[in-house]
């Protein structure tokens, strides 16, 4: 009885501070030497100034971080005060404590100041493939390298690199992130919440005004002569390529977003979404001013690319920055583009290939003798999932394998570039086994084989590319989502258009999208998710990371993704302050 | 599909040898719509030209409304439905027509197959409450399901 009141009391208490009263950057923080962040703590009530006392490591906040902070008495109009010190770093590695006392109420959270090594790497590649999922690995493998008696024939490009790990990708407010949430971890190291890029969910208002933290892209740019790269088949706004340059609460700031690749001193910046680069007053344009961001880019020095034939002549021997825009919106996947003719193809008939795409990012990047950070994503991986469309996915896993493929290439040339692969969050995709349309049986179920009644699938040899020419065979992979919404399961892969497995009802609850009702065999699957799911959710399982490359030591076990961006800082020296931790300090290897 | 097609000429025209007066605008499709949908923007097909400030009729989905009390909702090629965390409410694709209806209030279901007869209007526009823009619009518009 006692025990239960106590906790009702705790969880009421633990209610109200984790709403009401915030320090930023959190608890448990880890930083950079001299990494920029904005500094700000959350009061629950309007506090008086003078009855205010807040201290790092026990002195006074001012003496530690270098300056004083705005005291915001009624922040955006409200009930509650706070202060806010923007744009500071810290200089000393070590612990901080941050205590901040009001009226004799107190908050409490600890900092981890890093210093770094040396540098061991030139350059940075950083693959995302957007909700791969460890079966988006294993039926990819099946696919493209062909598996028999138990043994594959082959692997996918980054199945042998030498470091692997698991990723923890829970963000600061949900178990269950978000590819903004998880990017920012990566680019910042800093824990962020859905939705959120480059900054800590505060109680602002505006999305602009919260809490920032530098990003990987400015951090190179601020502090080393090195060139950044940002490569996406998604809209070179969308959340994952924007994790490089944006501070924002919501990621859907994508005109802004599109602003800051030019601002934020990107060299290279290829993908969809030319939408927000027109002007409004072009028919097609998403922006809401007459800003015209194309012309930005070219009259910066840009070279321009529209299509998979210019960029092959856009690149010249001395280009040193290019813009590549290949679509309004999302490029399409390779399926579509190589075989079934879906999506956008129609209209855009000749988009690279993220093959392609980075072969002409390193091939820019790496004319920069202080090295480079690229950023390439498999975005698409990720959009196919969302819909149930996993042979669309499993295809563009393929890709980015092909794409990977490129950088090992690159790599293996001087061995002095850290290769990363990895997920930004999963999916609740798996192989179960095989469909046999000449099984036995009149339900489509009856034609599922597990176990042994599996087998092996039938589809055509891969072709040059590692992809099979078709999906629509006759002895498919059986492959399922465990979190749905409301569908038909047709159990054939959609050849005409990607799939849409729901539609907005009149009482704004996501249904089954009638129009897979009579396909033959297709049965209603009820959804495991609430029915403001429109498709498959984002799954907390963890993501495998996969490593090669000077640096990539640390990578090991379960790591939390805030760790990648360490990861990456540590490889490059970015907290290096000249003295050693031991060993003699070789010369960088990197700045000849 | 085809079945279905048929069924609504048919229905079209049964109406309008029934009432003369009710002779049927004239029907745009979406493909109709642009010569070029392109990178560096779209650009209208010479028939959208020519039906300018005409009512014409036009089929297709009703999108999810972008709030509750829409007066206007979002006509699409094929049912959509927007994705919170992986699309803004700005990714809808590149070929939506915006109908502005005639009698606001009534909030159209998502996800039906509807016919729209509107006064078509084009060329970039931004709505004032909400900030969406649009390039095409069929203005006073009524619509009823297929
Ligand atoms: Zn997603």
């Amino acid at each position: 009885m006692l025990v239960k009141r106590c906790c009702a009391i705790l969880l009421a208490l633990w209610g109200v501070q984790a709403s009401a009263q915030a320090i930023y950057p959190i608890d448990r923080a880890t930083m950079v030497v001299d990494g920029k962040f904005d500094f700000k703590v959350e009061f629950d009530g309007v506090v008086d100034p003078s009855s205010v006392t807040i201290t790092v490591n026990g002195q006074p906040y001012e003496k530690v971080l270098g300056a004083k902070a705005a005291f915001l008495p009624n922040e955006d109009n409200g009930k509650a005060s706070s202060y806010i010190l923007r744009d500071i770093s810290i200089k000393h590695p070590g612990k901080y404590e941050v205590v901040a006392t009001a009226a004799g109420k107190s908050m409490k959270v600890n900092w981890e100041v890093y210093a770094t090594g040396p540098r061991t790497a030139k350059n940075v590649i950083l693959f995302i493939g957007d909700g791969m999922t460890v079966a988006n690995r294993t039926a990819a493998r099946v696919l493209s390298q062909g598996i028999k008696e138990g043994k594959y024939m082959g692997k996918l490009s980054f199945d042998d690199m030498p470091r692997m790990a698991l990723i923890g990708t829970s963000g600061v407010e949900s178990l269950i992130t978000d590819s903004a949430n998880s990017m920012s971890a990566y680019t910042t190291g800093h824990k962020s919440s859905n939705n959120a890029l480059g900054v800590y969910a505060s109680r602002a208002k505006n999305n602009l005004d919260h809490p920032k933290v530098e990003t990987i892209a400015e951090l190179v740019k601020r502090k080393t002569g090195m060139a950044v790269g940002i490569v996406t088949d998604a809209e070179v706004e969308d959340a994952t390529p924007a994790g490089m340059v944006a501070h924002t609460r919501r990621r859907s700031d994508k005109s802004e977003i599109a602003e800051w690749l030019f601002l934020k001193g990107a060299d290279v910046v290829m993908g969809g979404g030319s939408a927000y680069f027109l002007p409004k007053s072009t028919p097609g344009s998403k922006r809401k001013d007459d800003n015209n961001l194309i012309d930005l880019f070219k009259s910066d020095g840009f070279a321009f690319a529209t299509t998979a034939t210019e960029l092959k002549s856009a690149v010249k021997p001395d280009t040193r920055k290019l813009l590549g825009l290949f679509n309004t919106g999302n490029m399409d996947g390779s399926l579509d583009r190589f075989y079934l003719k879906g999506g956008t193809v129609k209209q855009f008939p000749d988009q690279p290939d993220l093959t392609e795409m980075t072969r002409k990012a390193l091939e820019v990047l790496s004319r920069n003798k202080d090295g480079f950070v690229l950023l390439v994503e498999a975005g698409l991986i990720d959009k196919a999932s969302h819909p149930l469309d996993w042979e669309r996915s499993v295809y563009d896993t393929i890709m980015l394998s092909n794409a990977v493929k490129i950088a090992k290439d690159f790599a293996a040339k001087n061995n002095d570039t850290l290769v990363m692969v990895t997920p930004d969050h999963t999916h609740g995709l798996s192989l179960v086994g095989t469909i046999d349309d000449n099984a036995k049986g009149t339900e489509m179920r009856d034609k599922i084989g597990v176990y042994e009644e599996a087998g092996y699938p039938n589809y055509p040899a891969p072709d040059k590319n590692g992809y099979p020419p078709s999906v629509d065979v006759s002895k498919r992979l059986a492959m399922f989502y465990g979190n749905f919404p409301d569908y038909y399961e047709t159990f054939h892969p959609k050849l005409d258009e990607p799939f849409a497995p729901t539609v907005k009802n009149d009482k704004g609850q996501y249904v089954a999208n009638e129009a897979y009702k009579n396909v033959p065999g297709a049965v209603l699957r009820v959804g495991n998710l609430p029915r403001s799911a429109d498709t498959g959710t984002h799954t907390a399982d963890d993501g495998v990371l996969t490593a090669m490359g000077p640096g990539s030591e640390r990578i090991h076990g379960f790591m939390d993704n805030t760790e990648v961006f360490r990861t990456m800082v540590e490889a490059l020296g970015l907290g290096y302050d000249g003295k050693t931790k031991g060993k003699t300090p070789a010369k960088p290897a990197t700045r000849r | 599909m085809q079945r279905r097609c048929f069924l609504g000429t048919a229905f079209v025209f049964a109406l309008a040898a029934a009432n003369p007066a009710l002779a049927a605008p004239p029907r745009l499709a979406f493909s109709e719509l642009y010569a070029r949908i392109g990178v560096m923007g779209t650009s209208f097909s010479p028939q959208v030209l020519k039906l300018k400030g005409q009512r014409i009729t036009m089929r297709g989905y009703i999108a999810p409304p972008l709030k509750a009390e829409a007066n206007f909702f979002v006509l699409t090629r094929v049912p959509v439905s927007v994705c919170p965390f992986c699309n803004s409410d700005a990714d809808w694709p590149a070929d939506i027509v915006v109908v502005n209806l005639k009698n606001p209030g009534t909030l159209a279901p998502g996800g039906r197959p509807v016919e729209v007869t509107g006064m078509l209007d084009i060329g970039s526009s931004t709505d004032r409450e909400t900030g969406f823009v649009s390039l095409v619009r069929l203005n006073q518009a009524e619509w009823r399901e297929l």
